[in-house]
């Protein structure tokens, strides 16, 4: 109890205690501001961040003259990652924040572009999202986006939102496997993305596309708009 | 649409340029990357860190062998958990925390009476009378033996602080120690500097 006190009791005041990290600069501005007043009103406090400062700058050069790993760290680890097991990349709906943005660089600007040139553009970028799509693992090919200008009259077409723990592999696996085509991004913060599902389609058709869909587990709901 | 492979490998040489040309990308860019499985990246991460996480641990460990050990078992971790980084601390703090706690675990299953006779290394030419020391060795060189001679925990603050450049909030997070009980240590450890170097011959008039 009285050894706690006397500990206690020789603790200098926090702005001393402060002097370490005011050298080394890692000090908010605030506190930095208030450890700078302090040194310049009390000589006694600056003589002392002279010797915090002489300490630094040796504690600097011991590290410094400690040298550095020899090439067998990065072999070995690198050895050691080579033999972990191949992981799957499991990237989380950040593809919706992702395809938001793609369809937000599509207009105006790029569609204020000449109609062939337009089109070139949303070719260009499909073929992106397609390469994406395949280097994350799917293997497929194919655009698995187009632009909303796109939009075919007479197709059908369904509001789709996905679970938040959907992947890209996910989507691009239902996207191909019923040959649908997203089209536009959600235009309100619902999440649904609008996705061209077949060039025509009878109600009976439909009905039991919308219940495969909604069976798919990287589907949250399926809503299908006039 | 047919995929164009070549397109696909060009991209990806261009960002292999960009990450390595790039000293702007982030930590966190990188360990975002290596959730990804970039190996690129990881190469990257270490190329960037792996010097100061050995001279942490190898002042910990004080066996280069088995610091280097460590640092790539350290860095494997990153790979393995850079998925569930959350970015609340530094990728540097993150990377010390790994590195202590691997250090300690080497530290704790080595026998007592080895610490105790690398401690007594550490500490040498006590023999000599504080005046024949001072003639001997310069005092910046008296100062860093004194620095190598502190305790594990008082060697670990004062690099945390001095050399790592770490934040009391960061020395508290990488040590798991409240950030009142960071400042208190820094303290004891600099009190003790200033006993080595009192009984080197060295007075400096504190504390």
């Amino acid at each position: 109890m009285n050894a706690i006190k006397k500990e206690a009791n020789e603790l200098p005041e926090d702005i001393e205690l402060l002097l370490p990290w005011h050298a080394a600069g890692t000090l908010s501005r605030r506190d930095a501001a208030r450890v700078e007043q302090a040194l310049a009103n009390d000589n006694e406090l600056a003589a002392r961040y002279e010797l915090v400062r002489e300490e630094l700058g040796e504690a600097i050069r011991l590290n410094e003259n400690l040298g550095a790993p020899s090439a067998r760290a990065m072999e070995s680890l690198f050895q050691k990652i080579d033999a972990e097991p191949k992981r799957e990349v499991k990237t989380s709906f950040q593809l919706g924040a992702w395809l938001t943005e793609l369809f937000a660089s599509f207009s105006p600007r790029t569609l204020a572009y000449g109609a062939a040139g337009a089109a070139f553009a949303i070719v260009l970028q499909a073929g992106i999202l397609a390469g994406v799509f395949v280097k994350q693992g799917t293997g497929e090919s194919g655009p698995m986006v187009i632009a909303g200008k796109h939009v075919v009259e007479d197709a059908a077409y369904l509001d789709i939102r996905f679970k938040p723990n959907a992947s890209v592999t996910d989507v691009t696996r239902l996207l191909s496997s019923n040959q649908a085509v997203i089209v536009d991004s959600p235009k309100s913060t619902d999440g649904f993305f609008k996705v061209r599902v077949a060039d025509k389609l009878s109600d009976d058709q439909m009905t039991a596309l919308k219940k495969t869909l909604r069976d798919n587990p990287a589907v949250d709901l399926v809503v299908q708009r006039q | 649409m047919p995929l164009n492979l070549t397109a696909i490998s060009r991209d990806k040489l261009h960002e292999s340029r960009d990450l390595t040309a790039n000293p702007a990308t982030s930590d966190e860019v990188l360990i975002g990357r290596i959730a990804n499985g970039d190996r690129l990246a990881m190469q990257v991460l270490f190329a960037r860190h792996h010097v100061r996480v050995y001279r942490f641990v190898l002042r910990l460990v004080r066996e280069e062998a088995t610091a280097e050990d460590l640092i790539s078992e350290v860095f494997l971790d990153v790979w393995r958990q850079a998925g569930r980084f959350e970015g609340r601390s530094q990728v540097s703090t993150w990377l010390l925390a790994i590195a202590r706690f691997k250090a300690l675990s080497v530290l704790r299953r080595k026998p007592e009476q080895e610490l105790d006779e690398e401690m007594a290394e550490a500490i040498e030419d006590t023999s000599d009378t504080p005046d024949v020391t001072l003639e001997k060795k310069q005092k910046a060189d008296v100062i860093r033996q004194c620095l190598s001679g502190l305790s594990a925990d008082h060697r670990e603050i004062i690099d945390l602080v001095y050399y790592h450049e770490k934040s009391v909030e960061e020395a508290a997070e990488i040590i798991g120690i409240p950030e009142a009980t960071v400042k208190t240590r820094m303290f004891y450890a600099r009190k003790k500097l200033a006993e080595l170097l009192k009984a080197q011959g060295i007075e400096r008039g504190w504390p």
